[in-house]
């Protein structure tokens, strides 16, 4: 509040755009036209700041009509939800996708991040300057440089956005399909697997996506009807008993998590599936989203009825259009067959599911990040505790949960606790799914369960392709660890993964052969952590940054001092961020680059 | 009110509340401590209504802003009441057990039905309703004002309305509700409380009690007449008259600061003597005889009250400067130099003194509001812990004096708009300055807006102005020249002038002095004016 209203006004094309998030504006204080009552009257207040959520989809809208977002049309957004200008904006310009100034009417991410550039990355951007010119300029086409887009089952990838038509992905990518950009729906990853074997992905590519009845015809919706059938105790039993644990990378008890909301004080309680999967390396939600949406669903309303809670989210990355689109799709279908809405199923508890998309910030993964990002604030993370089953998003208890989590909680009821705790290990439980990328014959998702080595996992996808031998693998993305050669055998458990000095983390497992020169990879993975910290906190802001000038110094043979003064720098950098920063991004943001120093994988600092 | 010029509430109590009624008050900018707490309380969950003719940075903060015509209160307040009765929403228990004139008041406001209130104060009737319903039922209800309310011809009627409003709803003397008044410097309450007031002594003891006369007397030695002094507009009058001709200022700046400026400055040149005592040689003190310099905050030792009627230490940091000294020590010389023989007590020497005599004070030793971090009146002994809110005792068994209602009646401005003065100009303050800007106008500021008329959009389209244009404003009194800004704020026929800059664009020029009997108040809110725009030559 406190506004001071920009003087630029919004075109009608922004304005309408607005509207139709926002809705026409009630009065001459909301921007609409003066009438004389509004000399003598206003309404505001609480039930305009309630609306404060709205402010990164209407953003969106803005941008997906005329492909940025300028000072009138922040403006008006500001006026309309009474934020103030400096604060909408601060808000914009958090978000890699949303653009505050002018740019291209259709605008191409180029993904070269570590997986991309094994698969000719470098060259396609070479290719796509030499058409379009230096990136980031304005008039028809452009292109831009990303992180991860998530898709690198099929390197290299690529994300167009185009005003007026949205966002469409290509991968892999070719540097003269670019420059006419289509639109087309790509097919949803190859899944190599018996899909009769499997628990999570049976359904990917087997059940038509956009069909409920279909969903139905193979057993959809038979977990929803069996939680009701059980009751809430029963469920929160049956998961506790199941040993579930979250797949995004904590590994916290589901049973426990949705306990806590269950018994949490009062009303308003969300869940929230977080689909912001933004870990380079790691695409297996998008493909859970784009190829079984209702299993996304059903997981949820199950959430819902199990927890108390009467509304939730679908966080889907912006970068993952056909995800965003399946979902939406899904939840208007479940919706008219009368599986959401105030009387779910007939089983007498309401429960309303909505989508909202991300725009471009790996922070945005983090849970306590993602409320903000919700509650239409900069998507910085808070601090913890309280811990979300308190106060969770706008301040209420909320289960937040991984998309493979929630489809696993479907595996559990139909299985029934015991078999489902049958497989895996004793620590770790049940199927799992890792996204192997890299190196190997057979880029892809895979599910096994947990216990697998990693030499078997690399087996079951082609082993090195072109007939080489395992350099180093990383696992969990660019926030996990380095393992090498002599830790293939090591168990793909939460208890294995620590027993190798790295984690599992979002199930990455990124493989390079042994002619790879790694100062490039940890540069890139320094580059990235630096781009993608919210700045909120020192360690992280400036240790990132610190972190990724020590490697170019190295890379470029201009050194403070000599190898060992800039590691110990690089060590001092480590213990701050791991020890002193807020959240996850920042105590992981140097593991890469120290397992890397510690295995001396070749062109790494030691 | 009810006998002692205070507010009833605490500033906790605005962080806890239920809902929060910002009567006439620009708080957020006028009062911005005041208002962090009515931002607390609306971070909390308070609803909070704005009545106010300008949409102001605190209307935007409202739930529902009443944008009411300038002076139309009374006639909201009452239909507020009317609908209140009406719905059957009114206090019943209270208004039996700790009221008086409920009958007589529930009659008054019977005229003033919710469509005449519309058509009075211009505030949809939907509106009102809302207000009414909202303030009846909350649980927890705080109605504050400031000048919006006070500096009208019949603010005191104006403040009864108010009260009458708390009485019918319950909303008094209770953890939560309350009336607040808001005060504008940081020791406005403490200068009330000390008996600067032409008919109190100190702790709000009446001049006219011959008992509480003769206890004063005893510890100072000397009679106190028993007649009232002059409230500023009587002395105004009596200056006018030959009466007054002699006349001590201290920390005032008449000159600038009273409505209709060309009769104070006739009024002022006009006295055979006046001393001027300040820290700045004001306007006002360029007119004096003699200047005595004051010394300044951080300079003095003392008390400082604040609007929750917290006594608070104010402790010396440094030397004041030059010859400057402090008002304990400067009277003193006066009165030595007059013939008495006065010591120069310490600032603590003469605040025991006043406790001895102030029940109110009775229990704040210095040492007791350095411990406590201030204290809040009522606090008669040493083993008082302080009062939180006022009026309890309306709650209890035995209520003492029962709280009556005023019937009170609406009449419009006194200077009324017509085709030659068909624009109505209203004053106030912003952020970054303070009144006559003696104090604020020495040093920039980035958000200071200098002397300008704030006009509707409608109203500068129609005079074909925008911003910076200069146009004329005239009054029935005066004519000034001022830059335009256009305002969202205001709507037409309203127009706003803030009153920090007496030298460039001096409002009070315009202002009317007609004056409100009980309080000596000038109409500073209501003025009517004309705008003409000036042609560039």
């Amino acid at each position: 509040m406190d506004i001071r209203a920009l003087l630029d006004r919004p075109t009608a094309d922004e304005r309408d755009a607005v509207d139709a998030v926002l809705g026409e504006p009630a009065s001459a204080w909301e921007g609409g036209a003066f009438s004389p009552l509004d000399g003598h009257v206003a309404y505001g207040g609480h039930a305009t700041r309630a609306r404060r959520h709205l402010l990164l989809p209407a953003l969106h809208a803005v941008q997906d009509a005329v492909g940025s977002v300028s000072r009138g049309a922040l403006g008006y957004i500001s006026e309309r939800l009474t934020v103030p200008p400096a604060e909408a904006y601060g808000v914009a310009s958090f978000y890699a996708l949303i653009s505050t100034m002018p740019r291209a009417e259709t605008l191409i991410h180029v993904c070269d991040d570590i997986v991309c550039m094994q698969y000719g990355a470098g060259e396609l951007m070479a290719a796509v300057e030499h058409a379009l010119g230096p990136p980031g300029a304005t008039g028809q086409l452009s292109w831009a440089p990303s992180p991860c887009l998530g898709q690198c089952d099929r390197a290299p990838a690529a994300l167009s956005h185009a005003a007026g038509r949205g966002y469409a992905n290509h991968a892999p990518a070719a540097a003269d399909s670019l420059s006419g950009v289509e639109f087309d729906e790509l097919p949803i990853g190859l899944i190599r697997q018996d899909p009769s074997q499997l628990r999570l992905l049976r359904h990917i590519g087997v059940v038509d996506p956009t069909s409920l009845d279909d969903y139905i015809d193979t057993g959809g919706y038979a977990d929803l009807r069996r939680a009701i059938d059980m009751g809430r105790e029963s469920v929160l039993a049956a998961l506790d008993a199941s040993g579930l644990r979250g797949r995004g990378g904590a590994a916290f008890p589901i049973g426990l998590k949705w306990r806590g909301v269950a018994e949490a004080r009062g009303d308003e309680k969300y869940v929230i599936a977080n689909g912001d999967e933004s870990e380079p390396g790691t695409f297996k939600d998008r493909i859970l989203m784009e190829g079984d949406p209702f299993a996304v669903v059903e997981a949820m309303t199950i959430a819902g009825f199990a927890t108390g809670a009467g509304k939730g989210f679908i966080y889907v990355r912006g970068e993952y259009p056909v995800a965003e689109r399946r979902l939406r799709h899904a939840i208007d279908l479940a919706g008219e067959a009368g599986l959401l809405g105030d009387d779910v199923a007939g089983a007498g508890f309401g429960f309303e599911l909505e989508v909202r998309r991300g725009a471009g910030a790996y922070i945005c993964g983090e849970e306590t990040a993602l409320f903000a990002s919700i509650e239409g604030l900069r998507g910085e993370p808070r601090q913890k505790p309280p811990f979300p089953v308190e106060s969770g998003v706008f301040g209420k208890p909320t289960s937040i949960n991984n998309i493979e989590t929630l489809v696993a909680v479907l595996a559990v009821l139909e299985m029934g606790a015991d078999a489902f705790a049958a497989i895996g290990t004793e620590r770790s439980k049940g199927p799992k799914l890792f996204c192997i990328s890299g190196a190997v014959s057979f880029p892809g998702l895979y599910e096994v369960p947990f216990g697998t080595s990693l030499r078997e996992l690399i087996t079951m996808a082609g082993g090195i392709r072109d007939g080489g031998e395992v350099g180093a693998v990383l696992v969990g993305g660019a926030a996990g660890s380095f393992v090498d050669r002599s830790n293939l055998d090591m168990q793909l458990t939460f208890e294995g993964a620590a027993e190798a000095r790295t984690g599992l983390g979002s199930g990455a497992i990124i493989v390079f052969d042994d002619a790879t020169d790694f100062a490039p990879v940890l540069r890139r993975i320094a580059q990235f952590f630096r781009d993608e910290s919210c700045g909120q906190c020192v360690p992280c802001r400036i240790g990132t940054v610190r972190q990724e000038e020590a490697l170019a110094r190295i890379t470029a043979d201009r050194m403070l001092g000599g190898m060992s003064d800039e590691r110990e720098r690089l060590d001092d950098l480590a213990r701050v961020m791991t020890d002193a920063s807020i959240c996850g991004l920042g105590q992981t943001a140097s593991s890469a680059v120290q397992s890397a120093i510690r295995l001396r994988l070749r062109g790494a600092p030691w | 009110m009810f006998g002692a010029g205070g507010g009833t509430s605490s500033y906790q109590e605005m962080e806890e509340t239920d809902l929060i009624v910002m009567w006439g008050s620009n708080a957020r900018e006028a009062h911005p401590i005041f208002f962090h707490h009515v931002l607390k309380g609306i971070n909390n969950g308070a609803r909070m209504f704005a009545v106010d003719p300008r949409r102001t940075s605190s209307a935007q903060w409202a739930d529902v802003w009443l944008g009411i015509d300038v002076g139309s209160d009374i006639a909201l307040s009452n239909a507020v009441a009317r609908e209140i009765i009406h719905s059957d929403l009114h206090h019943r228990d209270f208004i039996e057990h700790a009221t008086a004139g409920f009958e007589a008041y529930a009659e008054s406001v019977e005229p003033y039905t919710l469509e005449r209130g519309q058509e009075i104060t211009g505030v949809p009737a939907a509106a009102i309703r809302q207000l009414a319903h909202e303030y009846a039922t909350a649980a927890t209800a705080q109605l504050c004002w400031t000048l919006g309310i006070t500096e009208h011809h019949n603010a005191t009627d104006n403040v009864l309305a108010l009260i009458n409003l708390a009485l019918l709803a319950g909303h008094v003397g209770r953890y939560g509700s309350g009336l607040v008044p808001v005060r504008g410097q940081n020791n406005v309450q403490g200068g009330g409380d000390m008996g600067a007031l032409p008919n109190r002594l100190p702790g709000f003891q009446s001049v006219a009690d011959p008992d509480l006369r003769g206890k004063f007397e005893r510890v100072w030695g000397s009679a106190i007449p028993e007649k009232p002094g002059k409230h500023i507009s009587l002395m105004h009058e009596a200056m006018d008259e030959g009466e007054l001709r002699a006349l001590y200022v201290i920390g005032e700046n008449p000159l600038q600061s009273e409505a209709d400026a060309k009769q104070m400055e006739r009024r002022l040149k006009g006295l055979d003597f006046m001393v001027v005592q300040d820290i700045f040689l004001t306007a006002t003190a360029e007119l004096a005889d003699v200047v005595l310099p004051a010394a300044g905050w951080g300079e003095v030792e003392g008390t400082f009250t604040s609007s929750e009627r917290r006594v608070q230490r104010v402790r010396k940091a440094v030397e004041p400067p030059g010859e400057a000294s402090d008002d304990i020590e400067l009277l003193s010389l006066v009165a030595r130099e007059m013939g008495h023989d006065w010591p120069t007590p310490s600032a603590e020497q003469a605040w025991d003194e006043m406790r001895s005599l102030s029940p109110l004070h009775g229990g704040m030793s210095y040492p007791r509001l350095e411990g406590a971090g201030g204290l809040q009146w009522p606090c008669p002994t040493e083993d008082h812990p302080g009062t939180l809110f006022l009026h309890g005792r309306l709650w209890e068994d035995e209520t003492g004096p029962k709280a009556p209602f005023f019937a009170v009646e609406w009449v419009p401005p006194v200077d009324e708009l017509d085709d030659d003065y068909p624009i109505r100009l209203t004053t106030g303050r912003r952020l970054d300055s303070y009144n006559t800007g003696v104090q604020s106008g020495r040093y920039p500021s980035p958000r200071r807006i200098h002397g300008v008329i704030d006009l509707s959009p409608e109203d500068g389209a129609r005079l074909g102005v925008a911003d910076g244009d200069e146009v004329r404003v005239s009054s029935r009194r005066g004519a000034i020249e001022a830059p335009v800004r256009i305002d969202r704020s205001l709507r037409p026929g309203l127009a706003f002038m803030a009153v920090h800059f007496p030298d460039d664009t001096d409002v009070n020029q315009l202002t009317i002095d007609s004056w409100d009997p009980k309080s000596g108040t000038a109409e500073f809110k209501a003025t009517a004016v004309r705008i003409e725009a000036l042609v560039a030559g």
